[in-house]
């Protein structure tokens, strides 16, 4: 926990280590980043105790959200304000703000955290933006109602999804075109690497599957389907997807089933549903992916799913809307 | 029908809505289309005369492209999709004046054989046309009408229903009143056949839900006021004489199709209730107020390409084009008899903005799909209500199902 003491060697905190010791380490333990899309807030929650450590007031219809490589910022897309905050992990405060273009709904960061990808969602582009400077680098044009967005490992590439197209846009960083297109199922909120960068994961919200996609071959390799027992099909709408540290098992939140998938990465079987709040869409691990955060946008909660039982395992109350979340270690 | 018809815009919109669409459209589609298959999406429309002064409100309009302009902005949409995939998509819009020859007009689109067609038609053209023995292996969108006829004796093969029928929104308002326990009603219903459809179906609708006819009456006086100087003191006495009745109830439920008196029933009334229907709370596929389920981008795309709202029958446009273009990107289906087969199979199926994808029954070939309930400013609710359940889709808890159709397509 060194590191993280003095990353965040706030005057407080520090008097506490100095008083408390051992007690101290607690007191830095990961947080967890929530944003509320109607409250224009971003709840910041003890990732131990879970408690509300500060409601920070963001720009206008904050929802995605990422932390920098370095840890030390949170980066918020305000959809409504065309900018990103950027919240020092610190102070837990809102130190700059980053022109994106109208109407950023979520983005990425490259590897080494030099740049920003914004969705810019009633733009149809895709806005790169240098951090330091804030410049923008280029703007790449996509389908309609860009969202999800994927990195791979080495920031050679660039997946965007487009939710009206209903397309994968595979972006080359060092040309900035768009070098394949993958028409999907429809509306593709999510897309998601394996941990290995052998396949990409896109999630279908109102198609309700997941295609896994050869990203060398841009083709579709297989598709996965839902069926949940007492659950009508229409209410099945796979956003967020995560998989475990070792790849062999991913999770999938089903929006309006109120459930996350669990399914074998290898085998693409479904092997358990887990009951969360309702309408989960984005979803994060803890940092050694012991936990998983379930943001559920209905019910204004976050459900702690523990990854090595696959229980939930407690909820707990954020702000109104919860669309995104980041978790700082 | 011209409920679907009414947009609730500002004056400046108002204005800004005579700058046509086209020049933008036209110029956004021109660019660079080389190398590409090109699909022609065949939009055909009769021009109704329509006479503004007959909208009760100064807040509505009526734009000269209502319906088009959802085509064209679906058309921009599908573009931007097919430049990836290979695929240009041209609107073909195709318009017989008010008072021209329609029949004429109709042989001659299918003169080359049967078509994809979107009708932007009211029910009696959309009958002949899709009765032409030329149409017969046509597939005709039908994105204008909510005649209960259409789906049920008068259904046809050829034809495709996207914009919810009278029984889909008396049941999805019913619903919601049953919901919130607001089960006895009073119909007030006007004095088109139209209106007598609609107070049947809300009849129907309470048979269904278990609420109760308290009262049931029809209102044949024209109240006339609309843009006169002082309507409202006409409108100030007639109103609690057409709502004094002997009963007791919770809601008025109002069926005036074309707007004749419905919109002077809030806080007109003989006793406080809360007017339902076609006007009070409605139900409709689309409002210009609706932004759920990403329906705000919808709604901020649609008003950056047509500078107006997006009304119910844009949204009829709008579905219609997305289908086809589905059919086309999907599946590769470009001509008439696949492309029926493909609608009516499990594969089929078009984003909606209301939290689920879209596919059509196969006894009526109507569109499945949740109500809204809106009043001018909000969402109220979407129906189906939690609650009312179905064995395969609970959107077919709204209208005609198939155990009671008098429509059996095959």
């Amino acid at each position: 926990m060194s590191s993280a003491m003095t990353r965040r060697g706030a005057a407080l905190l520090l008097a506490a280590a100095v008083c408390l010791g051992v007690f101290a380490a607690q007191a830095r333990a990961t947080e967890l980043f929530v944003t509320n899309e109607i409250d224009d807030t971003v709840t910041v929650l003890n990732g131990q105790t879970y408690k509300v450590i500060a409601t920070i007031p963001t720009d206008q219809r904050p929802r995605g959200i990422v932390e920098t490589p370095d840890h030390k910022y949170v980066l918020v897309c305000d959809g409504d304000s065309s900018n990103i905050d950027v919240i020092d992990t610190k102070t837990l405060k809102v130190v700059r703000r980053i022109d994106t273009g109208p109407d950023p709904e979520t983005l990425a960061m490259s590897p080494s955290g030099d740049k920003i990808y914004v969705s810019n969602e009633n733009n149809a582009l895709v806005t790169v933006v240098n951090f330091a400077t804030g410049k923008w680098i280029t703007q790449v044009p996509v389908g309609i109602e860009p969202e999800g967005l994927a990195v791979t490992r080495h920031g050679h590439t660039v997946v965007v999804v487009s939710e009206t197209t209903s397309m994968a846009h595979f972006i080359d960083t060092k040309t900035w075109k768009v070098v394949a297109n993958v028409l999907v199922d429809t509306r593709p909120r999510i897309a998601e690497f394996t941990p290995d960068q052998h396949w990409l994961w896109v999630s279908s919200e109102v198609g309700g599957t997941v295609s896994v996609i050869n990203p060398r071959t841009h083709k579709i390799v297989h598709i996965i389907y839902f069926h949940i027992p007492g659950v009508d099909r229409e209410y099945i709408g796979p956003v967020g997807v995560r998989f475990t540290t070792d790849g062999r098992l991913a999770f999938v939140a089903l929006g309006r089933a109120n459930r996350v998938a669990v399914i074998n990465a290898k085998t693409y079987k479904v092997e358990k549903y887990i009951l969360v709040g309702q309408r989960p869409w984005q979803m994060m691990f803890s940092p050694h992916r012991r936990r998983l955060f379930v943001v559920n946008g209905l019910t204004n909660d976050v459900t702690i799913i523990d990854v090595s039982s696959l229980q939930p395992v407690r909820s707990v109350p954020v702000g109104r809307l919860p669309w995104g979340i980041a978790v700082v270690p | 029908m011209l409920r679907a018809a009414r947009t609730f815009a500002l004056l400046t919109l108002v204005l800004l809505a005579s700058v046509s669409a086209s020049p933008s459209y036209a110029a956004r589609a021109a660019a660079g289309r080389t190398g590409l298959k090109t699909f022609r999406i065949i939009f055909f429309r009769q021009k109704y005369h329509f006479n503004p002064e007959t909208l009760p409100s100064l807040l509505e309009s009526h734009p000269a492209n209502l319906g088009l302009a959802g085509a064209e902005e679906a058309t921009y949409e599908l573009n931007t999709a097919g430049k990836f995939i290979g695929w240009d998509f041209k609107l073909d819009v195709i318009t017989v004046p008010d008072g021209g020859n329609f029949l004429a007009a109709a042989q001659k689109l299918l003169a080359h054989g049967p078509r994809i067609i979107i009708a932007d038609l009211k029910a009696n053209d959309l009958l002949t046309l899709s009765d032409l023995p030329a149409a017969k292996h046509a597939v005709i969108l039908d994105m204008r009408t909510i005649d209960d006829s259409l789906r049920q004796q008068d259904c046809r093969a050829n034809t495709f229903h996207l914009l919810p029928n009278q029984a889909m929104l008396t049941d999805a308002l019913a619903q919601y009143l049953v919901l919130k326990r607001w089960t006895h009603w009073f119909i007030i219903q006007g004095p088109t056949p139209q209106d007598a459809v609609y107070a049947a179906d809300i009849r129907r609708s309470a048979k269904r839900y278990g609420a109760h006819i308290a009262a049931d009456k029809v209102y044949n006086y024209n109240p006339g006021s609309r843009r006169s100087d002082t309507g409202y003191q006409q409108i100030q006495t007639q109103m609690p004489l057409a709502t004094e009745v002997d009963a007791d109830y919770d809601v008025i439920f109002v069926a005036d199709e074309t707007d004749l008196f419905g919109d002077y029933l809030p806080y007109n009334t003989f006793a406080a209730r809360p007017i339902v229907g076609t006007q009070g709370l409605v139900a409709t596929a689309w409002s210009p107020a609706y932004q759920e389920y990403a329906a705000l981008q919808m709604q901020q795309r649609f008003d950056l390409f047509a500078h107006r709202r997006m009304t119910e029958l844009d949204y009829g446009g709008w579905l219609a084009v997305r289908i086809v273009g589905n059919a086309v990107m999907r599946a590769g289906i470009t001509t008439p008899v696949p492309m029926r087969k493909y609608l009516r199979s499990k594969d089929f199926l078009v984003q909606s903005y209301k939290g689920q994808g879209l596919n059509f029954r196969r006894w009526d070939q109507q569109l499945r799909q949740p109500v809204l309930l809106m009043t001018p400013l909000m969402t109220v609710s979407i129906s189906p209500q939690h609650g009312f359940l179905h064995p395969g889709y609970t959107t077919d808890t709204l209208g005609f199902d198939k155990p009671e159709t008098k429509c059996h397509l095959q």
